[in-house]
Parts: C-alpha cells; structure tokens; sequence
C-alpha cells in the first residue's frame, strides 16, 4: 500500500464525509478553546452524551432514505421508557424486559409504517399524529408520574445499560457502536438495505424490480420504532427511573444529525456513518459550550447556526 | 407567419433540419408524422418554449425571436398543449384569465368582469360550461374549450393544437370541428398535430408532413388521399439496419386471453418461446397498459393471462418475476432505473435473491462477477461499475436496463420501446442482443413505435389501437402502411379482426 494511495482514500473519505470534516474542524477549535475538553474523561462523557440522539437518529435514518420522515421517535421512547420501568420495577429481568421493550417499540413503529404503506398518507402527517397518540398514551399509562425502577436485582442489572462501566467505557458507548454496526451491515450488505435505498431512489422503480414496497416501508419505521426504543432503555435506566415527558423534541435532533451527516431527505442517498458522526457533531457542540459556560440560550442558537452550515456545505457540494 | 431554416438539436441529436412553413390567416395547416419526427419541437420553438439553434421566424413581415412562452404569446401565439396546462382547483373563468385577471381600481380581483367576460367567450364557442364551475368537474372536451377560450381572450392569431382530439369522444370531437371552423371564418390561422388521418382530410385545408427532423411534403390537403399522406409519413427504406433471423419457434410461453384493465380491452394474443412477438400502435394505444396489466403492474378487470398453460395472477411485478416473467419500462428515468445509483447497483436490483445467502447477505463477490459480465458481454462502456448511472449516455442506461432483466433469468421479456433516446450505433447493438434472446429460446414481446424497427425485428406484429388489437400481421403481410392503416383506423379495423 503506498502512501499515494493512502492520501487518495484520506481525501475520498473527507470529500464523502463533509460531516466528518465539520467533526474535526469543531474538535480542533473547542480543543483550541479549552484544556477540558480533550481529556479522556471528557471524551467519553461526549461519547455517553451522544449515545442516545445517536441510536434514534441511526434509526431515523432507514426511514429518511426510503424518503419518509418519522416525527414519533420522543414519543415511542416516552412510551417505551415508560415500559421498561414499568417492567423493570416489577422485578422482571432486563435480559427479558429489554428485548420486550425493544420489541413494543418496533411494533408501534411498523403501525406507522403500516399507515404510511397502506393508508398512502403522508409520512409527516402519519408520525405527528404517531407523536401525539403515543405522547398521550405515555401519559395515561404513568399517570402523568415517573415511574422509578426501584432498587431490586433486577433493577441494579439495568441500571447497568445506561450507567455502568466495562473497561472504563460507558455501556450506552457499546450499545452505540453495537447499533452501528448492525444498520452498517444491514444497510450495506443485505438484500433489504439495497432495498431500502431502492425503495427512497423511486418507487416506481422499485416496483418493477421485484421489490415489496410496503414491506420495506413497515420494516424501516419498525426499526426506527425499535432504535428509539434501545434509546429508552439507555436513558431509564441512566435516571433510574421512567419519565412521561422523556424525549419531548428529540425526534428534531435526530433528524438534525442524519441531515448533518449527509442524508437526502428525498431519499435514496446518505449512509450510516454520516448520521453517526452527525450525532457526535451535535453532542460535541453541547458539549464544547457547556465546558465554556455559553448559556443554554445561547447554545441553541449555535446548535441551530451549525446545522445550517453544515447542511448548507452539502448541498453546495451536491449541486456542483 | 413564415418559418424559414428552422434547427434544433437536443444534446447533440438533430431533431429538426432546415423546416420552412408558413401559416396564413383562416387556414388550418395540418402536421403530420410518426412518432419522434419533431411535430410537437417545432410547434415548441414556435410557441416560445424552445429556441431553435438555427433560422428564422418572421410575423406579418417582421423577424421576431421568442425566448419565453410569454412573448410568443403576446404576439398572438396560443399553443394548446396535449397535457392540458389548467389549474383544476380554480374555475373556469379564473384559468382563462390565469396572470391576467382584470382588475379593480384599487388593484383587487375584478371577479364580476372576469366572469363576464370568461361568459362571453365560453359563449362564443357555444358552450354551456359556466365559468366559475371548477375545472377540475368538468370532461376533457369542456377543459379543451376552456383552452380554447383562453387563447381567444389573448386574441391570439395563432393557435396551436397539439393532438386536440386524443382525449375526446366522437361528439365532443364534432363540436371541436364545429369550434374550429368557426375560428377560420374569423380569419385566425390554426395548426393541428394529429395522428388521425381522417380529421386531417375533414378539417384542415393544408398538410405539411415532418419525418426524422425535416418537412418532407407541404401542399393542399385536396391534392392528396390517405395512402398518400401514410407513405409521406413512413417514407423510409428498410435497410439492413436491422439484423433479422428467422426463429425457431418452441412450445407457447404466454397466452393472453380477453384481457382488459384500466386503459386495455379484451386483448387476445400467444407467442412461443424463440419469437418476437412485435407490438405496433400510435403513442397512447394501450401498449404500455398492457404491458403493465400482464406484469402484475396493472389491476386487470377480465380475462386470463397463461404462462406455459397454467393460469397465472400476478398481484405485483414480484410475482412475475419468480415466474420468469419480466417488463422493461419504455420511461427508463421514472420507471426503470434508480439514475442517482450506480451502475451495479441498478443492474443486480432485481437479481439479488441470486446473489444472497443466509439472512439476506449479499454475496458481493459473485454479484460483482455477474455486473462484470454483462458489462462485457453488451460492452457496456463505462469508467467502473460504481459510478453513478445518470453519467452514462442513453444507449449504455438502455443495456443497463436490458442487463438488469436478464440477470433476473426470465423465461418472458417484454421491451417496451427499447432503443428510445438511443443513437444509431447502439440500436444496433440493441437489436443485436434481442436476437441472441430470440436464439436463447426466449419470448420476446417487443413494444416499438417505431415502424422500421418493428417490421425489421419482429417475427409477428399486433397492432394495437385505443386499448384493442386492431390488426395482426405475419412477417410476410406486415408494410408500414398496412400497420399505419391498422393503427390509425381502430374502429374500422377492430371490425375485421373480431372472430
């Protein structure tokens, strides 16, 4: 391998991955900026942070390239949360309480789908209305309460999933990376993540080519369902306890990170890695004005400024 | 209104050379030709929306350029297109007056103007239509008049039509006559693209006729009969441009029996493995209806389609694909290819089962192998198999698309209009390869508008006319006239074929 080659697949994967450049760029200066923010501890925090907006936008963003949208994420992660405390308090063990609720999210998600397939109305339409419903049901099923997972074995086991350590790594760190590779790998190297792109490319032409739409539609907000879902799990069990209101504008973030990472909202173009790295981009930012102390007004004004910048750079790129 | 040299090219093909015409008030001048011969481009340079590359146009003596629709219609060109340009949620009157409304003094919407004046057209073409009913409520001939009435509110002088009676039934086409007549006694100058021979003799005092590009007669309609006009049309010699060989015919691969659906009525017809079996008609007849209706495309209403004697009901283009049966799409940028994607990802789409093992993994390698293949058996020319499809030229996007229907291994291709936007080279080369399925023992049923094509590569023609088959034809017997004369005449010609 001579470096020639080497410096060539460096520039491809910049030039691939404006996301990733704006990654780097955001590092350098915060790392410029503060001595907190390049330490180990403080990595991993970034990392932990991001988890969450991570696991739901990489979900996101099976939807977003068969060109549909899903606004129902917050809320099926209130719902799903509020399970998995449930569940968790009754002293039933997370290695069957995780998959269930795992499980629950992606039923409510492949509903949605099912709406979108069948029903032909609009994603946005159909995933607010998703949004709402669920928000509401979340509500009634804690009766507006939280619901703490309590202090039994079980309850220390999953608290484990959003606060434990493994070799000094957080577990929601694992979970993101174990999430990654998985939609990489579908996404990339199965017949359905062909599909997927297949299907947001043109329908019509997925059609013909033997493709079940439908099918491909149903499963992309069942796995958008479940990833919001793994996402409660993370974070009840980081609060030890289920919140009604959890979630609330996270399906924003979601979609702000798979934008930011290089995805089409027309569908049929973007990858997975961009969405990740477009997570870290969100969460370094929080992270780098927290360590600054810019006030929180101020940082959604930046967060907002940066994700403009950022999906401005791509479609100048896109266009040229 | 005079065109003199008129030359347009459309990304280095020449679609017009050298057309002269003139139009003359209360004339109807008629424009006749085969699909693709550049009817509705010179009516679209004429109107403002295309600019020609060369010549010029000169109106009541003056040389004139138009680079918008807009000024061409200030100068009194109305064009009435065949995809009719009405908003349908607005009324009547509000389309006629579209970016025009008459206005108060104070700069609001003078809607009882408008509508009396919208009335006062509407009423000089003698129609009951009111004007502030929608659009959207009211039948293809009432929308046409609402056109009409629209370019007579521009007082245009020129008035284009483009195929004004495709959509109309046989009254609505009298009243259009009716309408037409009356606009030449006001002296205004008309211009009708049609297929429909008859209604060129019963309606337009001139025809002018356009093939591959140049105008090849301009005389008075009198001058000429029918067969005339057809063999001014087709013109051509068939050369051996077209690679033929005689097919060895195997066992029945497809019967199609009485089918109809939306846009396709009780279509009969059978061919055998080794034949290609041809499908001729004008633009519209129903071929790609029922092309999509056989593939599982179409909701089929009644009849029966059989594959190798068994009856068969394809719910979607997923089930004729497992039977063996596939359908390439005549619009190659809507329907048959993802353009953003690679070239190997279009190709294998289809094939994937071929290509996966356990949980849907692709096997990359061996898809790889196959794009590779293909990619040198139809020398497909290209940088990689990954760059994007939308970087290859038409001729090379057509291989793709054929490459990506026979990976699928079908025992049954249908081509619909295969060699479309593709130059002259790669037509052949095209041809070439529906031989070598012809040799493989394939079914081929070749939909082709294009009239040399169909009789060069066709063992059997059917001719299809408004959703019917209006004639069907052994190699032997098949002319370009005698399939023109099938394809123009439906209603005569569905009368001799009915057993």
């Amino acid at each position: 391998m001579s470096t020639l080659t080497m410096n060539k697949a460096a520039t491809r994967l910049l030039i691939d991955n404006k996301a990733f450049l704006a990654l780097a760029l955001l590092v350098i200066v915060s790392a410029a900026l503060s001595d907190n923010f390049l330490t180990v501890d403080n990595i991993l925090n970034v990392l932990r942070q991001s988890s969450i907006n991570a696991i739901i936008a990489m979900g996101v963003t099976f939807v977003i390239l068969t060109a549909g949208i899903d606004l129902s994420v917050g809320a099926v992660l209130a719902l799903t949360g509020a399970f998995a405390g449930a569940m968790t308090a009754s002293g039933l063990t997370p290695w069957v309480g995780v998959p269930g609720t795992v499980a629950a999210g992606a039923c409510l998600g492949a509903i949605s789908g099912a709406f979108v397939a069948f029903g032909r109305i609009q994603a946005f339409i159909v995933t607010l209305v998703a949004m709402t419903i669920l928000r509401g049901a979340a509500l009634v099923f804690t009766d507006g309460r939280p619901i703490s997972i309590g202090t039994t074995p079980a309850a220390d086991l999953f608290w484990q999933l959003g606060g434990g350590y493994w070799l000094g790594v957080p577990i929601p760190i694992y979970l993101m990376f174990f999430v990654f590779v998985l939609c990489w790998g579908v996404l990339h190297h199965t017949r359905f993540g062909r599909h997927v792109y297949a299907v947001g490319g043109g329908e019509k032409v997925a059609r013909l080519s033997g493709i079940n739409v439908a099918r491909v539609k149903i499963s992309v907000y069942a796995i958008s369902g479940a990833c919001a879902a793994l996402a409660s799990v993370v974070l009840t069990a980081r609060l030890g306890s289920a919140q009604p209101t959890a979630g609330t504008g996270y399906e924003l973030d979601a979609i702000a990170a798979v934008v930011i990472g290089g995805t089409s909202l027309m569908g049929g173009r973007g990858r997975i890695f961009g969405t990740l790295v477009g997570a870290l981009v969100i969460g370094v930012l929080n992270n780098a004005l927290n360590i600054m102390g810019v006030s929180s007004y101020f940082q959604m004004i930046a967060k907002g400024a940066v994700i403009l910048l950022a999906v401005l750079l791509d479609s100048r790129s896109n266009s040229s | 209104m005079e065109l003199k040299g008129i030359e347009k090219r459309f990304s280095g093909v020449t679609v017009l050379e050298g057309v002269d015409l003139a139009l003359y008030p209360g004339c109807v001048q008629a424009l006749a030709g085969e699909n693709g011969a550049g009817k509705s481009t010179l009516m679209k340079v004429l109107s403002g929306v295309h600019q020609a590359d060369a010549g010029e146009i000169w109106l009541r003596g003056n040389k004139v350029r138009f680079t918008t629709p807009r000024q061409a219609m200030e100068a009194g060109i109305a064009i009435i297109h065949q995809e009719l340009n009405l908003v349908g949620g607005l009324s009547a009157g509000e389309n006629i007056f579209l970016g025009r409304e008459p206005r108060t003094r104070l700069g609001t919407v003078d809607w009882p103007r408008l509508y009396r004046q919208a009335g006062e057209l509407l009423a000089r073409l003698k129609q009951p239509i009111d004007p502030r009913a929608p659009v959207a409520g009211l039948s293809i001939g009432q929308q046409q008049m609402v056109e009409i009435a629209r370019a007579l509110s521009l007082d245009a002088e020129i008035i284009i039509m483009d195929e004004p009676t495709d959509a109309l039934t046989g009254i609505e086409t009298e009243i259009l006559e009716q309408v037409v007549a009356a606009l030449r006694e006001e002296g205004r100058s008309l211009v009708m693209i049609t297929h429909r021979l008859p209604e060129i003799f019963r309606m337009c005092d001139s025809v002018a006729v356009l093939r591959d590009g140049q105008l090849v007669h301009d005389g008075l309609t009198s001058a000429l009969n029918e067969n005339d006009l057809i063999r001014k049309m087709v013109g051509r010699e068939l050369a051996d441009r077209y690679p033929y060989e005689p097919p060895t015919l195997g066992e029945v691969m497809i019967e199609v029996d009485r089918l109809s659906a939306p846009g396709v009525f009780e279509v009969s017809f059978s061919a055998r493995a080794g034949e290609v079996l041809g499908f001729g008609g004008l633009m519209g007849a129903g071929r790609t209806e029922m092309a999509q209706a056989i593939c599982g495309d179409r909701p089929i209403q009644a009849g029966e389609v059989r594959i190798r004697q068994q009856p068969v009901r394809f719910a979607s283009p997923q089930d004729a694909l497992r039977a063996g049966l596939v359908y390439v799409p005549e619009d190659r940028k809507q329907a048959g290819l993802l353009l953003e994607h690679s070239v190997a990802d279009n190709m294998s789409l289809a094939a994937l089962p071929a290509f996966c093992g356990p949980l849907g993994l692709i096997n990359a390698g061996r898809e790889r192998a196959a794009v590779a293949h293909y990619i040198e058996a139809f020398q497909i020319k290209l940088r990689d198999m990954h760059q994007p499809i939308d970087t290859l030229s038409g001729g090379n996007q057509q291989k793709v698309s054929l490459a990506k229907a026979l990976m699928t291994k079908p025992e049954i291709v249908i081509l619909d209009e295969p060699t479309r936007g593709v130059d002259v080279g790669a037509k052949r080369e095209i041809y070439l390869l529906i031989n070598e399925l012809k040799r493989q023992g394939k079914c081929v049923l070749l939909i082709s508008s294009e009239m040399p094509e169909l009789l060069g590569l066709s063992d059997r023609i059917m001719v299809l006319a408004n959703g019917r088959i209006s004639g069907e034809f052994t190699r032997e017997d098949a002319t370009q006239e005698t399939i023109m004369t099938a394809a123009a005449h439906s209603e005569a010609a569905t009368e001799t074929v009915t057993p």
